[in-house]
């Protein structure tokens, strides 16, 4: 059987498995960017606790990602939990540290403007520093998304959704008949999913970001 | 000034659809003038500032930032702040608003003390305008002139309408720039657009903070005219932060010159500040430029022009020559045959030249006119290798001579007199004040025993 026949004969579970594992990343990414934007609005005003929170995130990230849900598991259990907690915490890193620079990166003439013409703070945030800072709020997201994509597979040993589940069958049965096709099936898909992702984000992109400030 | 009854300003508010739903709210907020809030904000003219022992201490420096300034600005009135780097100027500015919160003394707008009210309701009545224009990058043209509007919360059709006259207001024809972003504007239309926002909800004070000083000088010079054209419209009180004299002297109604601690030097009108600066400090930032600058303020027909022999091109050469003995000047000017100043004649030049006029004397390089400034005729008498330069008339015809001794006796007539006029008004000045504590002890002692 080659690679073609394998994925026609087995294209339902692999359309399931390609859902959860979109889904999954899709849901996660919302999460870890409602989370970042906030964890970076709350710290991007004072140069200590902004570093910190990068700190933090980035300690996380180092964390390996097997290591992770294994240590996940005792805790909350098998299956979906382990999964969204980590992909969310992994998930932080670049949100967080691009929504601390995009909000100090923003002119403090700009907002010194908004000052001077009666905007209150919450104003000031949501009318001009957020939608000035949201590029590279936005390039964090992307980045974020890219690199779940990858790590989602990894959720499988918990028994998470997902492609990863390809994967792992695969390399369990390793020098059966479809191994490696399944293999092979999981990366690959995997692969257009951030593609799919991505092509997406350069729309949200374009729809989101003004054209008075678009690159 | 304060009382002025043109409230509606503009003369195109008052064609706009909306006037009549903003006039009421404006006339009634007027009367009401010991209301919380909304008199300033609606009232259409300049408020008065008073700036009561204003002061700004940083915690952990020695010495306050601003040291108890005391000033009153006239409702109407340009006041320039103008003084070295750092010494204030723009803290000053920004403690009106209270952008910086003042650590001492009072402010009062159109009377009413405004030090403890909410500095964000402060804000929306006081226009706002900063170097490079401050326009939000990410919002249209009309989006940024549209943003106090909206906080004030205006209705949407007058705030369209409002958009669009300010637009047109700034000289900038709304059907193009309407929907532009600000980086696609040049830096003298975002300046335009900066201006327009400031004043879109009609505040009564405008503060500028070196708002001219990233343009280019050509640029500059448009913006410093079209502020003072609004102005003529408006009759706005507006505190302008530069440390461009030269852009003082054009703008201000008065000046005040600030020293470090924003200590006033000398607050006074530019012709007052020029010629009679108040110490070392004012006469070192006005510049040795003093009597050059003056200069521009008086035209060549205010000063007397000199007779100067002249022949015509056509004369014979036995006149030329007779002119040439016969004069008490060791030249001559020689005009072409419609009378305009074509050479000047010394007395060797003929014999040199071999008598023939087409060879002899050097070109007339560079003539004024009578409506030219005194520092254009020195700039030719200065070039000019001889000391003097012909003035002409309105075709070009000869009028007169200019030299170097009449400019210079005409410059010291000039600042002389300035300096007169100084002192009367100072004496003026003096006695007003007098008058006023005066009045003020009578009234208090009337008010004690009433």
């Amino acid at each position: 059987m080659n690679f073609w026949e394998f994925v026609s004969s087995t294209h339902q579970q692999l359309l399931t498995d390609a859902y959860q594992h979109a889904s999954a990343v899709f849901q996660c990414m919302v999460v870890a960017t409602v989370l970042g934007v906030l964890i970076g609005v709350a710290t991007y005003r004072s140069e200590w606790a902004g570093n910190l929170a990068t700190l933090t995130t980035s300690t996380i990230l180092t964390i390996p990602s097997l290591a992770m849900i294994g240590l996940l598991i005792p805790v909350v259990g098998l299956g979906v939990p382990p999964t969204v907690i980590a992909l969310t915490l992994y998930g932080l890193l670049p949100v967080v540290r691009n929504s601390i620079v995009g909000l100090r990166g923003v002119d403090p003439t700009l907002v010194d403007a908004a000052k001077g013409i009666g905007m209150s703070r919450a104003a000031r945030l949501l009318r001009i520093e957020l939608p000035l800072a949201w590029p590279p709020i936005l390039t964090g997201i992307r980045v974020s998304t890219q690199m779940l994509m990858g790590i989602a597979a990894i959720a499988a040993y918990a028994s998470g959704p997902g492609l990863g589940n390809e994967i792992f069958r695969g390399i369990a049965s390793l020098g059966s008949a479809n191994a490696l096709n399944q293999v092979l099936a999981g990366t690959l898909g995997i692969i257009v999913l951030a593609l799919l992702f991505d092509a997406a984000y350069v729309l949200i992109g374009r729809l989101t970001i003004p054209r008075g400030i678009r690159a | 000034m304060p009382e002025t009854p043109d409230i509606s300003g503009t003369p195109r508010t008052a064609q706009g659809s909306e006037a009549a739903a903003g006039g009421p709210g404006r006339s009634g907020a007027a009367t009401d003038s010991g209301g919380a809030d909304a008199s300033a904000a609606h009232g259409k003219t300049g408020a008065t500032i008073e700036l009561e022992n204003l002061t700004k201490q940083y915690p952990g420096s020695a010495a306050p930032a601003v040291d108890s300034v005391n000033m009153e600005i006239k409702a109407g009135e340009i006041v320039i702040f103008v003084g070295p780097s750092g010494c204030g100027k723009s803290t000053t500015l920004k403690m009106i608003n209270r952008l910086i919160e003042p650590t001492g003394g009072r402010i009062r707008i159109a009377g009413e003390d405004v030090t403890d009210m909410d500095p964000v309701k402060l804000r929306r009545k006081i226009g706002y305008a900063i170097q490079a224009s401050g326009l939000f990058p990410h919002m249209t043209v009309a989006r940024n002139i549209a943003l106090v509007p909206k906080m004030v919360g205006w209705p949407k059709s007058k705030i369209a309408a409002r958009v669009e006259e300010m637009l047109d207001l700034v000289g900038l024809d709304p059907g193009e720039f309407h929907g532009r972003y600000p980086r696609q504007l040049s830096g003298g239309q975002q300046q335009r657009v900066g201006v327009a926002r400031a004043l879109a909800a009609d505040p009564p004070v405008l503060l500028m903070d070196e708002p001219f000083g990233a343009v280019d000088p050509i640029t500059r010079d448009h913006l410093q005219d079209e502020l003072i054209r609004l102005q003529r419209e408006l009759h706005k009180t507006i505190v302008f932060v530069t440390h461009d004299f030269d852009e003082a002297i054009k703008l201000g109604d008065r000046i005040a010159v600030l020293r470090e601690r924003s200590r006033i030097a000398q607050f006074d009108t530019p012709e007052a500040i020029l010629t009679n600066p108040a110490d070392d400090f004012v006469s070192g930032f006005v510049g040795a430029g003093a009597a050059l600058k003056r200069l521009n303020l008086t035209r060549v027909r205010d000063v007397e022009i000199t007779e100067y022999p002249t022949v015509k091109i056509d004369d014979p050469l036995q006149d030329v020559f007779d002119k040439l003995r016969s004069g008490s000047t060791n030249e001559i000017l020689l005009l072409d045959r419609r009378g305009r100043p074509y050479k000047w004649l010394r007395r060797g030049d003929l014999m040199r030249a071999k008598g023939s006029l087409a060879r002899a004397g050097t070109l007339v390089a560079d003539t004024v006119t009578r409506d030219a400034t005194l520092r254009d005729a020195l700039e030719a008498v200065l070039t000019d290798n001889t000391g003097r330069v012909a003035v002409t008339g309105r075709r070009g015809e000869y009028e007169g001579v200019v030299d170097m001794e009449t400019l210079m006796n005409s410059v010291h007539e000039l600042l002389e007199a300035d300096r007169l006029d100084a002192i009367e008004h100072q004496h003026h000045l003096e006695e007003v004040r007098a008058h006023q504590t005066h009045a003020d002890q009578e009234g208090d002692g009337g008010g004690a025993r009433a």
